[in-house]
């Protein structure tokens, strides 16, 4: 789509797209540049030389145990947040698609938490998971059960994964009730006329209807758990213990901020940018393809 | 005779299971509404008790009476007596708030300029400048982090508020909705504009900028929340504790989340610090929900 009657101007449309460009060009690509060309430096421990290794930093992050843990960690991680946070918000959107009293006050209520910083998510679950002054926390304890995500590598896992979750759901409900309440009821009706069961009406007619849109935040509720989720873990375990909830993002903060390795934390932050761009190219594929339905 | 029992019978059958039915989606969503509550409503009471009442562990599910001694304390002191950190929350808010408004002003304000030159102009070198906008799509702040806080360290930007919010500004998504949108103006009004002799700027103003109110208003609530929950940048950015911002204020009250921290008062300023972006969704729904389905992102 293209306008036909266009203003003319030499100066204008370039002065209009200065700032955009300025901030873009100073912000953006100079640092992503600089990434790339540190990834190929090192530097020693005093930061007095630096010689060009090309590669060696990218072959000795794929020899790190570290590194391949992290990479282990965000696997596990994204596949359980982004699980999590599509199912639940699925059977929700369901339930309050149906028409029934006080829907649009559910709707309310559930779609608040998109609107909680993924920090502050995981410090009101510390409020309920402490194992001294949380409800649920104390609760374990009193079970039986030794309760301390401070300690336990698998605690502090399932702690970032349920704040993470949790902080998503309203996202991907409020596109699946979109999805539901767009699909026209004459279809619903016919198969309800045939005879169909609730339940097979919903997993043969509701679902692959619905696919284009799970589909859609499936790749979005991957990138958050990729790269939103620094919050969560940097305000409820800083990765530990050990390095039980070390993913990627939090390795490059780690070997950047605290440990000033920077020529493997540029070439992590390379590795990741691969994986932005493969994630963001599926995604547009994916919207072109819907625009064309 | 038994055929018409059978039909009423039928009929009652149905209209009991659709009773069940009924009761059952209420329970499953007043369930999730719960799930979803309970973490705040936690906070909410803990926010009004005694620091003692909690550190003991003695959860409290109902008031106390230290409500407003806490929120003042949270508001006018910050941290407490038992934490090292003490910025009051009053400060963090309004850095919060000030880093939120010029990040979701500027973002739309340059995206709003660049959309418009790239749609109602033609001139060399216009799709370049569109993909490069695009392009910044794929690089989020927390993939380049060391080289751009380099790039901060030799502007000197480092703790002030240009730092923190200027390298936020420059946005794909809405340079792409406000194209989209732009696209949809008809023709004819460019048109109807130059025959009376408008000039570019004047129907930027007179005729696009009224035509978005809409939109500008959608796209204000995503990037006053995106602005709000910023993390990793303010993390960075800010040592000079006058220029904290509360998200991150609070991680830092919590430290390595000792027991003996004033409990209470971090569980108001959390409260504090949740209000701004929930009420904004709240009373905003609509808007919120347009933004958020038509920036797809």
């Amino acid at each position: 789509m293209r306008k036909k009657v266009i203003f003319r101007g030499a100066l204008l449309p370039y002065l209009l797209l200065v700032p955009q460009m300025a901030v873009t060009l100073v912000f953006f690509f100079w640092p992503a540049g600089m990434a790339v060309w540190q990834s190929t430096l090192r530097q020693d421990a005093f930061g007095l030389r630096t010689e060009f290794v090309a590669f060696e930093n990218f072959t000795d992050l794929f020899r790190d145990e570290r590194y391949l843990g992290a990479v282990l960690n965000t696997a596990f991680f994204s596949a359980a947040v982004a699980g999590l946070a599509l199912g639940a918000a699925l059977f929700l959107a369901v339930q309050a698609d149906k028409k029934i009293r006080g829907a649009g006050l559910y709707k309310t209520l559930l779609i608040w938490p998109y609107a909680v910083a993924p920090a502050l998510a995981a410090v009101l679950w510390l409020f309920l998971f402490h194992p001294s002054i949380g409800l649920i926390g104390r609760g374990f304890t009193a079970l039986g059960i030794t309760w301390d995500y401070r300690v336990n590598g698998g605690q502090a896992m399932a702690m970032v994964i349920l704040a993470a979750a949790w902080k998503q759901v309203s996202y991907n409900f409020i596109f699946f009730l979109a999805g539901l309440q767009s699909i026209p009821t004459s279809v619903l009706e016919a198969a309800a006329i045939d005879g169909a069961r609730p339940m097979r009406r919903f997993w043969t007619v509701i679902f692959p209807l619905l696919s284009p849109t799970a589909f859609f935040l499936l790749v979005v509720n991957l990138v958050y758990a990729f790269f939103d989720t620094f919050g969560v873990i940097h305000a409820l375990t800083q990765g530990g213990p050990g390095n039980a909830t070390e993913t990627l993002i939090y390795k490059v903060y780690v070997d950047g901020v605290q440990n000033l390795n920077l020529g493997s934390s540029a070439a992590q932050s390379v590795v990741l940018m691969v994986i932005v761009i493969a994630l963001t190219a599926i995604q547009f594929r994916f919207i072109e393809r819907r625009v064309h339905y | 005779m038994s055929a018409t029992m059978d039909v009423e019978a039928l009929a009652a059958a149905s209209r009991r299971r659709r009773t069940r039915e009924r009761i059952l989606t209420h329970v499953a969503l007043i369930l999730g509404v719960c799930l979803f509550a309970l973490p705040i409503w936690i906070t909410l009471i803990g926010s009004t008790h005694e620091v003692d009442t909690i550190g003991r562990g003695d959860v409290p599910l109902l008031p106390g009476a230290e409500a407003v001694h806490n929120y003042a304390t949270a508001w006018f002191r910050g941290g407490g007596s038992r934490n090292t950190f003490q910025v009051p929350a009053s400060t963090m808010l309004f850095n919060s708030l000030m880093m939120a408004l010029l990040i979701a002003v500027g973002k739309i304000a340059i995206s709003f300029l660049s959309a418009f030159a790239v749609v109602f102009f033609a001139f060399p070198g216009r799709m370049i400048f569109f993909w490069m906008i695009f392009i910044t799509l794929m690089l989020p702040v927390e993939v380049r982090i060391i080289p751009t806080f380099q790039v901060m360290t030799d502007l000197s930007l480092i703790d002030t508020m240009t730092g923190l919010t200027l390298p936020l500004i420059a946005s794909a998504t809405a340079t792409l909705l406000f194209r989209q949108f732009f696209l949809t103006i008809p023709d004819e009004y460019v048109e109807a504009a130059k025959m009376d002799g408008a000039g570019p700027l004047r129907f930027l103003k007179d005729v696009v900028l009224p035509l978005s109110v809409t939109n500008l208003a959608a796209l204000f609530v995503i990037l006053f929340i995106y602005g709000w929950n910023q993390y990793l940048w303010p993390l960075l950015m800010v040592t000079d504790r006058s220029l904290e911002t509360v998200i991150v204020g609070l991680t830092k009250m919590i430290g390595n989340g000792d027991a003996q921290n004033e409990w209470n008062v971090i569980m108001a300023t959390a409260v504090l610090a949740l209000l701004p972006p929930v009420g904004v969704v709240v009373f905003m729904q609509r808007w919120f929900i347009k933004g958020l389905t038509e920036t797809e992102k």
